[in-house]
């Protein structure tokens, strides 16, 4: 086992892409992302790593130049946010249908207007439906350890997707935390050598990425989704190895102080740092609640996540996306779904909070469950409500 | 709003209220300096003035020049400034783009600009290096560039952006040096009254990442007189005296071509009635 030292998390994450043996690496800079691309065009450049790095001319590019990659039969990496991911967006669909695998880190940031460096969820709400599987990090350790799960699981051949891990921008790429790296002999032993299914190869000649006609697009779409849907216990399988290999433990949902509370609040990222301090306080109070924290955001655990909240009466669902015009946020939309007409299900309010790097405190994640249990008194006025909006 | 502008003017100049936040010695100073001394004695026309910006350290100089201004996306100021000027030709546009913006992210844009001859200033503010993500290696950095994204050195040839203008078709092809303002005021000068797309490429320091001075200070030659502009053969030649790499015999500044062709808003709107009604006009154009 590898040691536990400070270091940037984007550090890190590099780090973790060069254990992991990626081989190809295009990549355009955006912050918050910027740091984990150049640090690994630095250790390709002193040659730790033997890989191919690409400074492409945009995300257009980058993401494409991925798609011919996978398709040569390399193992790729690359990292976005915001603009830069949805400059992306043309090619996003592609590789999952195509059943490229690849792994992207996307440092969450806001979309534009107005002009946000900053820290929320929007930029990869956009992107839910891209058909990619996609986690999210608590922490610096935890965004590490999914990179190599995403390695892991994105190339195995009954899944063969792309992946992407979410952390948040600034609040963990940017920090420096203590965070235990394997060594290459313990990676190896989980990331098995890329066998891609089918690659474009002169001894095998295929066609990839031909027209969809009427008759076989709809096909074609299904496959994808039953492939996403089936990835889930591979998805499992490869946490568990990775607890028997590095000894951390994760899965699709975390509970904390969960067990037999009336009201739980629901949390994705690295909110739920604070949402745990929050939780800590009112339990001191002598409140029931408890914390929910989603980690795999596609395919949706809806199983674990009925189990994790069984007896719950209310949920307080917080997003970091607003989405105008809708009903309720991405996440506390998808609650309300697998909640649909089951007996006893919880009553799920939708909160908006932490927007373009606005923090989400502990008195903000108080305010929001008191709202909920009030709300599950009285209806609220509104289908979901942001949370601490200046108003001069 | 013209009434506003001037009277905000009278009081204040081309003073705005935003801290700048640009590096001790960047060379975008050298670049607002001229802007504003240029605009200073076109007061009557601030009115009617749009500075579009893209992303990057660069945009930020629409922050300090008080006119009207649209702070675009990374990339896209040719297409936004394209549909402000298509909408209301009577405004003067004047986009301000870095090198990642005009030759990487957008060069799509800059190609169909100067194709379209879209009437419009059009300066970038070369610093051949990514400013604002602080110091990567853009496609007009010398080859070999030890950027944080080419820590072993950049292994592509940068291209010429002149000549890309030229082979474009572009009607007005400059170069500036945001170390001599009172050239550059010139140049900008004469680009806003050229009918058509006006094209500079400023060389612009980066006193943090990149920083140029002494190079360009030893290099920089202003054209002489005698250039014939309307000649693109020597346009072209006279372009390729310095190919963006770290040697120069010598780098000219100037106006390398300019020609008048009918500019795509003379193209697309009837010539007797400039109209602001596009979109009466397009109807009744079918298109
Ligand atoms: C789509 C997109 N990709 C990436 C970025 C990140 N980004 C902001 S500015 C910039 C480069 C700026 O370089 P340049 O255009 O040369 O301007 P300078 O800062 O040097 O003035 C980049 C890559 C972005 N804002 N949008
Ligand atoms: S980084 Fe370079 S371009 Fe940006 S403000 Fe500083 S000196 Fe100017
Ligand atoms: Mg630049």
């Amino acid at each position: 086992m590898g040691k536990r030292i400070g270091v940037e998390v984007s550090i890190a994450i590099a780090d973790a892409v060069k254990l992991a043996r990626a081989e190809v690496i295009p990549a355009y800079p955006i912050t918050p992302q910027t740091h984990i691309v150049e640090h690994l065009a630095e250790i390709v450049a002193n040659g730790e790593l033997d890989a191919e790095y690409i400074p492409v001319e945009s995300e257009h590019a980058a993401m494409s130049a991925c798609c011919g990659a996978v398709a040569a039969g390399a193992r790729v990496f690359t990292s976005s946010s915001s603009q830069g991911l949805s400059l992306m967006s043309e090619i996003l669909y592609i590789p999952s249908t195509m059943r490229l695998p690849m792994v992207m880190v996307v440092a969450n940031r806001a979309m534009s207007a107005p002009i946000s460096i900053w820290n929320d969820h929007q930029d990869i709400m956009v992107q839910r439906d891209i058909g990619w599987i996609q986690t999210f990090a608590e922490n610096g350790q935890e965004a590490v350890d999914l990179v190599l799960h995403a390695f892991r699981v994105a190339e195995d051949r009954r899944v063969s997707l792309p992946m992407i891990v979410n952390i948040d921008g600034f609040t963990l790429s940017h920090v420096i935390e203590p965070i235990e790296l394997p060594t290459q002999e313990e990676v190896d032993a989980y990331i098995p050598p890329f066998k891609p299914k089918r690659k474009l190869d002169p001894r095998k000649p295929v066609t990839m990425g031909p027209v969809g006609i009427p008759e076989v697009y709809t096909e074609a779409k299904v496959a994808h989704d039953h492939a996403i849907k089936n990835s889930r216990k591979v998805i499992l399988k490869a946490w568990k190895e990775f607890a028997d290999h590095f000894g951390r433990e994760y899965h699709p949902v975390e509970s904390y102080k969960a067990e037999g509370a009336d009201t739980i609040l629901v949390t994705m990222g690295s909110i739920s740092e604070t949402a745990m301090t929050a939780i800590d306080k009112m339990r001191d109070e002598g409140r029931n609640v408890g914390l929910v924290r989603i980690r795999l955001w596609r395919p949706f655990p809806a199983q674990e996540f009925r189990a994790a909240t069984k007896h719950a009466k209310v949920l307080a669902v917080v997003d970091r996306c607003l989405p105008p015009g809708a009903v309720c946020g991405p996440v506390g939309a998808e609650l309300r779904s697998i909640f649909y007409k089951i007996p006893g299900a919880p009553k799920i309010f939708s909160f908006v909070a932490g927007l373009g790097g606005r923090d989400v405190t502990v008195e903000r994640f108080e305010e929001i469950i008191d709202k909920a249990e009030q709300y599950s008194k009285r209806r609220p006025k509104e289908l979901y409500e942001v949370i601490g909006v200046r108003e001069k | 709003m013209k009434e506003n502008i001037k009277s905000r003017h009278q009081k204040h100049g081309l003073e705005t209220s935003a801290v700048n936040t640009w590096c001790k010695g960047c060379g975008n100073f050298g670049i607002l300096t001229a802007l504003k001394s240029v605009l200073a004695k076109r007061e009557d026309t601030l009115g009617s003035l749009v500075l579009v910006s893209g992303i990057g350290c660069h945009a930020k100089i629409v922050d300090y020049v008080a006119v009207n201004s649209f702070y675009s996306i990374h990339g896209r100021v040719l297409p936004v400034a394209c549909g402000i000027k298509t909408a209301n030709p009577r405004l003067t546009i004047i986009g301000h783009a870095g090198d990642g913006d005009a030759y990487g992210e957008g060069i799509s844009h800059l190609v169909f600009a100067a194709k379209r001859n879209n009437d419009l200033v059009f300066i970038v503010h070369n610093n051949r290096v990514y400013g604002l993500t602080t110091g990567q290696f853009t496609p007009t950095s010398p080859k070999g560039f030890k950027g944080r994204s080419t820590p072993k050195g950049s292994i592509e040839e940068p291209f010429n952006p002149l000549r890309l203008m030229l082979a474009s078709g572009a009607t007005f092809v400059a170069r500036g040096y945001a170390g001599k303002h009172a050239h550059l005021a010139s140049l900008i000068e004469q680009a806003m009254v050229h009918p058509g797309f006006a094209f500079i490429d400023v060389l612009q320091p980066c006193f943090t990442f990149y920083n140029t001075y002494k190079f360009y200070n030893e290099k920089v030659v202003e054209i002489r007189d005698e250039h014939p502009v309307d000649d693109f053969d020597a346009a072209w030649k006279l372009a390729g005296k310095w190919d963006y790499g770290l040697e120069a015999d010598q780098i000219p500044i100037g106006i390398f071509y300019r020609i008048r062709k009918d500019t795509y808003e003379e193209e697309l709107l009837p010539k007797e009635t400039p109209s602001l009604d596009v979109a009466l006009h397009l109807k009744r154009h079918h298109f």
